[in-house]
Formats: structure tokens, C-alpha cells, sequence
């Protein structure tokens, strides 16, 4: 859907050069969500912005629905956002405007006819759940409204391509979460291929099928986002993972579990993806006679499976631990021995 | 009562002056209006990173702006005489101050102008670009409906500059009641001529200050 060839984007400054996005390649596919992540000054705000023109690169080819768009004129550029539409970190209403008129401007700019615009911005006013708001004005509505605006706007021309530039970082946690599964379900219904940007690794986690993982304009990492999770390469990405799973945390009081709980055997299991649908403990309590205690857990769940840590006093039989072992084990749960008595 | 406090009053020769000086304002604000926000747009597009972002343009609009802002408005009238002359074939009477009261107040309006579009969130620009607007399309429905307020209230100030430019306008014979406070009033001392005068001038500002800031207020939903 969008592929991006050796793309870089240099900007002349009075200090210098400044190399914002720096000889990056993607792909990202047809309907998928892909997520950028990086702190600020990173380039991804120039990365996304370059997707839909509105930053010419410097160097490389970006297609985009199989359009090569860095050779194309304004006129055909044009064309091209129609299609490929764009959410923003503050919303970027025209306050002289109504709900309903906000979402009928992309309209009016694609030259729709007044009597189709009014029935599709009514159709986009009940998508993201502003049912009664089209009289009210910007000012009027929360954050998380105007986000829905904002939403509503860029679907209105039913593009193929949704870019998001921080959509929820000026939006309260809960907002946030409403927002993303606004995202999702228009990811679903729409068939529409959705590429964020965001320093918050929730959003990546609570929605993305794939991420890139941006420092200094480069791409460092990129992959699936439970891959990416799970085994993290990049000192950055791991402190992004950080932010969700606090693993570093888990690592530092494992010597403190080792004293606390000094029977039996501690177990840590590692969770990818599927299998933490399986009721895996409740099978180990009634097959095994030992006793399971949760020690510590951590679960976080992404789009494609739920992905984290558990670690487990297991005490009892010194056979029928080890058969417990075996078992999880043969469930596809990578199992690690804490302390061995 | 009235005529013992403006003894030398001639009202139907007053209330003509004030009709004049209303005609000079109105005509003169819907002028400058219409220039200003020309050269306001010339200014803002022109600048760097804008949709029309070139140097000389710029430069040159601002310079031709700074230049007549500068000119004291009496000195503008004596040096426009001879263009005056040109355009219209007189330089007396209500219509002969137009190219005078224009020039003078259309780079005072376009910098305000200006400054109501650099108030504008780029954000909202960047949105508009984004949805594939056209530069024309961008003027209409974001530059100039989103700078509304400041528009309007920069308009009803030049508004009330320009009642004191006609007045002064007067002097040289452009008629209303400058004409009528400086030659019946100053030159022929009849103080109550010149106090009538101030007094339907200041009634006129008032009324237009408080249009001005109805509107302002009507159209503001930020």
C-alpha cells in the first residue's frame, strides 16, 4: 500500500543541516495498522507528513497506492490527499465552523454536490458517535469530540489511507482508549490502512499489527508488534517495552522473591501470544497435586494475542513439580526455573 | 433651548456635512476594506513558507505598506493632489478625498490584517493542505473565515481612523463636517460650530465602535 525507498529528508537551517528522516524503507501493507514510534525529535513527524506530500523528501521514492507521489505536481498531489487523509495531535478545527461544517469541508474541497454532503457528513456524525453534536462549534466540544471530529473529517472522502500524528497524546488515558477502539473498528469496517505515529508504546500495543521503531530519523527496528515486544533488539525499543511491561522492575526483586518465597520452586512462564487464552493454571491445579501460588504476574495484551510474565511458586512433590514443568512446557509457555530449592 | 446653546448653528447645512462626512466613511471603509485585505494577503502569503512564499513580493508589499503608513495623512493629501487630479478631474468635494483617504488607511488595515492572519493555528493550515485544499480555496474558507474577529475588529478601527482622516480631509475642502468646523467654525470663530461638529463626530465613532464590537462578538465562537 505505501513503500518508502531510501527516503531521507534534509532541511537547511541557519545551524546547519538538519537530517530529519534519514535513508528509511517500509512497507506497509493494505489494511494493517502500522505504528511508529519514537521520542520526540526523532523525524517521525516529518516521516508521516512525507506520506501525503506535505513534506517533499530530499531523496528516495515514496508510492503510495501504487502512485509514485515525490515526482508528481501540486494538481496531482491534490488528488492523491483526497485519499490519503490525516488526524492531528490538536485537532486542527476551524473554530469559525460547526461539527457538521467541519466535516463537510474536505467535501466541499473535492467539489461533492451540498445535497451528497449533507447525507454523508449525517452518515460520518453517527460512525464516531456525535449523534446531536452537528450544530455545536469546536469550542463547545471535550478533547476526545473533537478528536471524533477530527475522525469524521478525515473520512469523509472515504480515503484508503488514514495518517495519524499523535492522535490521542493531547487526550486523557481514557479518551485515549476510546479513540484507539474508534480506530480499530474503523480499521475493520473500512478496510482502511492506518499508520500512526506516537512516543506512547500503549497505543502501539493496544492497536498496532506492526511497528517501526524510529531514533535519529533512522528506522532501528521494525517488525510485528508482538515480535517486537517480545524480544526487543535496540536499547530504545526496549525502553519503550519498558513502559508497558516494566520488566526491569520484574528483574530487580526476583532475588527479593527468591527470599520470600524459599519453598518448593519459582517458576517464571513467558507468554506469547495465543496461549494465554488457554487455561493453562487452572489445568496445572487440577492435574498436578501441588500447591501454585502467583508470585508476581505481568500480562499485557497487544492486537495479535496477549504477550507478558508469570511467575509461579510451585510447591509439593519434588516429582510432580518437575512433571508441572513438563506439562507447561508441552503447552508452547517458555518456562524458566528460578531457584532450585 | 438648542438655539441659544449653538447660536450660529445652521442645521440643514450641518446635518448635510454630517451625510457627507458619513459618505466619505462609508465609502472610504468599504474601500480600504477591499484593499487592505488584498495587500494583508499579499503580505501573509507571500512570506516565507507560505503558499506564495517569495522574497521580492514580499519585500516589495511590505515596503509600499511601511511607506504610506508612515506619511502623516495631511502631508499624504498634499502629495496625492496631483494623482487625485489624474484619476478624478478635481480635488474638491467628498470625492476627491477617496484615492487620499484609501491610500492612507489601506496599508494601516492591510498590517492588521496581517497580524489577524498570523493568528491563525497553523495547524488548521497544515489540515486544510492536507485535505488537498487549493490556495484559493484556502483563502476563502480558512484565511479569511477563521481571522473573522480580528478582520472586523481591525476594520472598525480603521473605520474610526478614517472619520478623523475625512475630517481632516476638510481642510483642504473635501466637505463634511471638517470642512464645516474648520471654515464656518475656526476661520469665521463660531466655537458652537466646531463643538456641534466634534459632537456629531464622536456620536458617529461611538456608533461605530459598538457595531464593530456586536459583530465581533456575534461571529467569535472560539
Amino acid at each position: 500500500m505505501i513503500s518508502l525507498k531510501d527516503v531521507s529528508k534534509k532541511f537547511n537551517t541557519k545551524q546547519g543541516t538538519i537530517i530529519a528522516v534519514d535513508d528509511v524503507n517500509l512497507d506497509i501493507k493494505q489494511g494493517e495498522i502500522f505504528g511508529i514510534i519514537g521520542y520526540s525529535g526523532a523525524g517521525k513527524s516529518t516521516l508521516i507528513r512525507l506520506l501525503n506530500g506535505l513534506e517533499k523528501p530530499t531523496g528516495g521514492k515514496i508510492i503510495v497506492n501504487g502512485k509514485e507521489i515525490t515526482s508528481i505536481n501540486e494538481d496531482k498531489l491534490r488528488q492523491v490527499r483526497h485519499k490519503v487523509s490525516m488526524i492531528f495531535q490538536h485537532f486542527n478545527l476551524l473554530w469559525s465552523r460547526t461539527v457538521a461544517e467541519n466535516i463537510a469541508f474536505p467535501l466541499e474541497i473535492a467539489g461533492v454536490p451540498k445535497d451528497q454532503r449533507l447525507a454523508r457528513v449525517n452518515e460520518l456524525i453517527e460512525l464516531v458517535g456525535l449523534e446531536g453534536r452537528g450544530n455545536y462549534y469546536p469550542s463547545q466540544l471535550s478533547g476526545g469530540q473533537k478528536q471524533r471530529v477530527g475522525i469524521a473529517r478525515a473520512l469523509a472522502n472515504r480515503p484508503e489511507v488514514l495518517l495519524c500524528d499523535e492522535a490521542t497524546s493531547a487526550l486523557d488515558p481514557e479518551t485515549t482508549d476510546a479513540i484507539l477502539d474508534l480506530l480499530v473498528s474503523i480499521n475493520e469496517k473500512l478496510g482502511l490502512t492506518i499508520v500512526l505515529i506516537t512516543h506512547e508504546m500503549q497505543v502501539i500495543q493496544k492497536i498496532c499489527n506492526r511497528v517501526a521503531v524510529m531514533e535519529g530519523g533512522r528506522v532501528v527496528e521494525e517488525g510485528d508488534v508482538l515480535e517486537v515486544f517480545q524480544n526487543p533488539q535496540q536499547p530504545i525499543t526496549k525502553r519503550f517495552v519498558t513502559q508497558v511491561s516494566d520488566t526491569t522492575q520484574t528483574m530487580q526483586t526476583i532475588q527479593n522473591l527468591v527470599d520470600l518465597y524459599p519453598n518448593g520452586k519459582l517458576i517464571k512462564l513467558t507468554f506469547v501470544g495465543e496461549q494465554t487464552e488457554q487455561p493453562i493454571l487452572s489445568r496445572l491445579i487440577k492435574q498436578f497435586k501441588l500447591e501454585v501460588n502467583i508470585v508476581q504476574g505481568n500480562i499485557s495484551h497487544t492486537k495479535s494475542g496477549a504477550f507478558g510474565t508469570l511467575i509461579l511458586q510451585l510447591d509439593g512433590d519434588a516429582s510432580a513439580i518437575d512433571e508441572a514443568i513438563q506439562f507447561i512446557h508441552e503447552q508452547k509457555v517458555s518456562t524458566e526455573v528460578i531457584n532450585n530449592d | 433651548m438648542i438655539n441659544t446653546l449653538f447660536p450660529n448653528v445652521d442645521w440643514p447645512k450641518m446635518w448635510e456635512a454630517a451625510l457627507e462626512t458619513l459618505y466619505m466613511t462609508a465609502v472610504s471603509t468599504i474601500l480600504t476594506a477591499i484593499f487592505g485585505l488584498a495587500l494583508g494577503l499579499l503580505l501573509f502569503l507571500t512570506s516565507p513558507q507560505q503558499a506564495w512564499a517569495n522574497k521580492l513580493a514580499n519585500w516589495l508589499t511590505g515596503a509600499f505598506v511601511n511607506i504610506f503608513r508612515s506619511i502623516p495623512f495631511i502631508i499624504l493629501i498634499i502629495l496625492l493632489i496631483p494623482f487625485t487630479k489624474l484619476l478624478l478631474d478635481t480635488i474638491r468635494g467628498p470625492n476627491a478625498a477617496f484615492p487620499a483617504l484609501v491610500i492612507g488607511a489601506a496599508p494601516f488595515y492591510a498590517r492588521m490584517v496581517l497580524i489577524g492572519l498570523r493568528e491563525i493555528d497553523k495547524g488548521v493550515l497544515e489540515a486544510a493542505r492536507s485535505m488537498g485544499a487549493k490556495t484559493s480555496t484556502i483563502i476563502w474558507k480558512v484565511l479569511l473565515p477563521e481571522s473573522m474577529p480580528a478582520l472586523v475588529s481591525g476594520i472598525t478601527v480603521t473605520c474610526i481612523s478614517l472619520v478623523g482622516y475625512t475630517a481632516m480631509a476638510g481642510i483642504i475642502g473635501a466637505g463634511g463636517l471638517g470642512t464645516l468646523a474648520f471654515l464656518d467654525g475656526f476661520q469665521r470663530n463660531q466655537t458652537d460650530v466646531t463643538l456641534m461638529s466634534t459632537i456629531l463626530i464622536l456620536i458617529l465613532v461611538f456608533i461605530i465602535q459598538w457595531i464593530g464590537d456586536m459583530i465581533t462578538m456575534k461571529i467569535d465562537k472560539r
